[in-house]
């Protein structure tokens, strides 16, 4: 068929109207009508999350040693984590659930592709509205970190465009597993990954208690990446391995939006 | 039968009318279903087409292939001489489409999903605001603007998407079944705005499973089964084509119909059974009528009427349309 000898131009033409725009204004518009304390809990949650842990357990644990052998506070230990672990959240379960929930049940993108818009500004729309919500979120956090005296350098102002460069790799790749969802039911499969992912990635406690070979599995895994990422910017601890971490993301988005790219059709035109 | 479809195209598509749809031989196929088995029309500008079948026959699919939504597996499809296939949003920019089910924006007010609607076409805020209030006028919708889509009743619904179909004034409007699980009243009014756009030079491209919506609201019309075209014509000459003038519809009670149909099996031209009577076709119905009397058969009830296009259907899938 036609499909095969398509030149790369057209191919886009079909799958893009370049008005990624009208989606963000769309996106907007609902998030203004929208209850706010909806959006809120996404911000509430890791801050329990430090309550509970930092203060709670931080009380017994006292310091441990953080980036570069450094002994540092428990809830400073957790905190760029539970940052790092909710820019995974949000961004997945916008590019999961909510994708999921528009595409069977409120028919939004439907309606969206009966006009000039494409996939292709469809799924950079809902993509950069998950980001705009982890940015929200991150800043919020931020201030919390910064009112319990949790900042201790200047580097960690760079924990915002972290958090939504976390976001950006899970979200693209999310999205790019949707396409292959078919129920809710297997929604929980994409729960069941996440919760060990984060239980295990150096989140409350250093993976060093692994033996070795858990300890190279977690550390294949995109989570641990983002949480050491934040934890060297929150205490300013720059090392070669720093540079790593933010690669893996930027490897990791390049490949989630291919992928997303490459599953369009099986996404929104099935 | 491609052939026939694309044969029959010269007297009925105006003659020097450049087609707004042409399809050749166009076919999907899901797996092991061909859910559209070498289809082939075109559709002139302005005219009011009708792609009458009963569910399942491939009506919804030809829609979205013609939208650029659906992949299709073969053929050839141009909307205003371009493949929706690999032009999708420009070739959606030329249409209205009005879905089977309304996947109206619930998160937005009734005015606001004809805004953003239109921003999703790239018109600017200058133009939609206008438009808007436009169209709900049009649509009868003027007093529920700023209100929530879930409180709408179904009528108010589609009007609200008919509307929303044609924020960016397009050439081609496509209706999905517009009507089904609409009360009559409420029916009536959308045909009335659809005569409007008709009138106006919109063109209708409409899928139904209800010949009156056919017949009302189609200047041509092809019948569709299995995926594939059955007949092609006015409704007039599908009538004249495929039926007598007239149907004498009796009725003798379930257990007797059968019965009763072996003794009137060469009155009229044909004689089709149908679970609850039979349907008996003739130019004079009511001479029929007599001659069923004359050979000693008394029908609970008898009805002399004009062909329909149901009874093109029957004739020519030997099912009634809604099944």
């Amino acid at each position: 068929m036609s499909t095969l000898a398509r030149p790369r131009g057209r191919r886009l033409a079909g799958l893009y109207g370049r008005n990624t725009r009208a989606v963000l204004e769309r996106g907007f518009k609902v998030i203004k009508n929208q209850n706010w304390v909806v959006m809120l809990s996404g911000f509430f949650e890791p801050v329990f999350y430090l309550l509970a842990m930092g203060l709670g357990l931080g009380g017994l644990v006292g310091s441990v040693p953080g980036p570069g052998g450094h002994p540092i506070a428990y809830t400073a230990y957790i905190a760029p984590a539970l940052l790092a672990a909710s820019a995974m959240n949000g961004a997945v379960y916008d590019s999961t659930w909510n994708v999921f929930f528009k595409l069977r049940f409120a028919k939004i993108y439907h309606a969206m592709l009966q006009t000039s818009l494409g996939p292709m500004d469809i799924a950079l729309g809902e993509i950069t509205m998950a980001l705009f919500r982890g940015l929200l979120y991150a800043v919020g956090f931020m201030v919390v970190m910064l009112v319990m005296g949790l900042v201790t350098s200047r580097w960690a102002v760079l924990m915002i465009p972290v958090a939504v460069l976390i976001a950006l790799g899970f979200a693209s790749l999310g999205m790019a597993v949707t396409s292959f969802l078919k129920s809710f039911q297997q929604m929980d499969i994409v729960a069941l990954t996440l919760l060990p992912m984060f239980l295990f990635s150096s989140t409350l406690f250093p993976i060093s208690v692994f033996p070795a070979a858990i300890q190279w599995l977690v550390m294949a895994l995109p989570l641990w990446h983002g949480i050491e990422l934040m934890r060297d910017l929150a205490v300013g601890h720059l090392a070669p391995a720093t540079a790593w971490h933010a690669l893996y993301f930027v490897v990791l988005s390049v490949l989630g939006i291919w992928f997303t790219a490459v599953r369009l059709r099986a996404l929104f035109l099935r | 039968m491609t052939s026939r479809a694309t044969a029959s195209t010269d007297g009925v598509v105006a003659s020097g009318t450049q087609a707004v749809i042409r399809a050749v031989g166009l076919t999907k196929v899901y797996g092991r279903v061909r859910a559209v088995d070498g289809v082939s029309f075109e559709i002139a500008h302005g005219e009011s087409f009708g792609l009458l079948g009963p569910n399942g026959a491939g009506k919804s699919t030809t829609m979205r292939i013609i939208g650029g939504t659906l992949q299709r597996t073969g053929g050839v499809m141009t909307v205003a001489g371009l493949d929706p296939a690999e032009s999708g949003p420009e070739v959606r920019a030329h249409l209205g489409v009005v879905p089977q089910e309304d996947n109206l924006d619930e998160e937005l007010s009734v005015r606001d999903n004809l805004i953003m609607y239109g921003r999703y076409f790239g018109l600017p805020y200058a133009y939609l605001r206008p438009k808007a209030d436009e169209l709900l006028e049009f649509a009868q919708l003027a007093e529920w603007a700023k209100a929530k889509v879930g409180d709408l009743s179904g009528g108010m619904k589609r009007r609200l998407t008919i509307a929303r179909s044609l924020v960016n004034e397009p050439q081609v409007l496509l209706l999905d079944e517009p009507t089904t699980g609409l009360d009559p009243q409420a029916r009536h009014v959308l045909w009335d705005r659809l005569f409007r756009l008709k009138e106006a030079g919109v063109t209708l491209v409409v899928t139904t499973h209800f010949m009156d919506e056919a017949e009302q609201l189609c200047d041509r019309l092809v019948v569709m089964d299995h995926g594939r075209i059955m007949a092609e014509g006015t409704p007039r000459e599908l009538i004249r084509g495929y039926s007598t003038r007239e149907v004498l519809e009796v009725r003798f009670g379930a257990e007797h119909n059968a019965v009763a149909a072996e003794r009137l099996a060469d009155v009229g031209s044909r004689l089709e059974v149908l679970p609850d009577r039979l349907l008996i076709y003739a130019d004079d119905g009511d001479a029929a009528l007599r001659q069923v009397a004359a050979r000693g058969l008394s029908p609970i009830t008898s009805l002399v009427r004009r062909s329909s296009l149901e009874d093109v259907f029957l004739r020519l899938t030997g099912r009634s349309l809604i099944d």
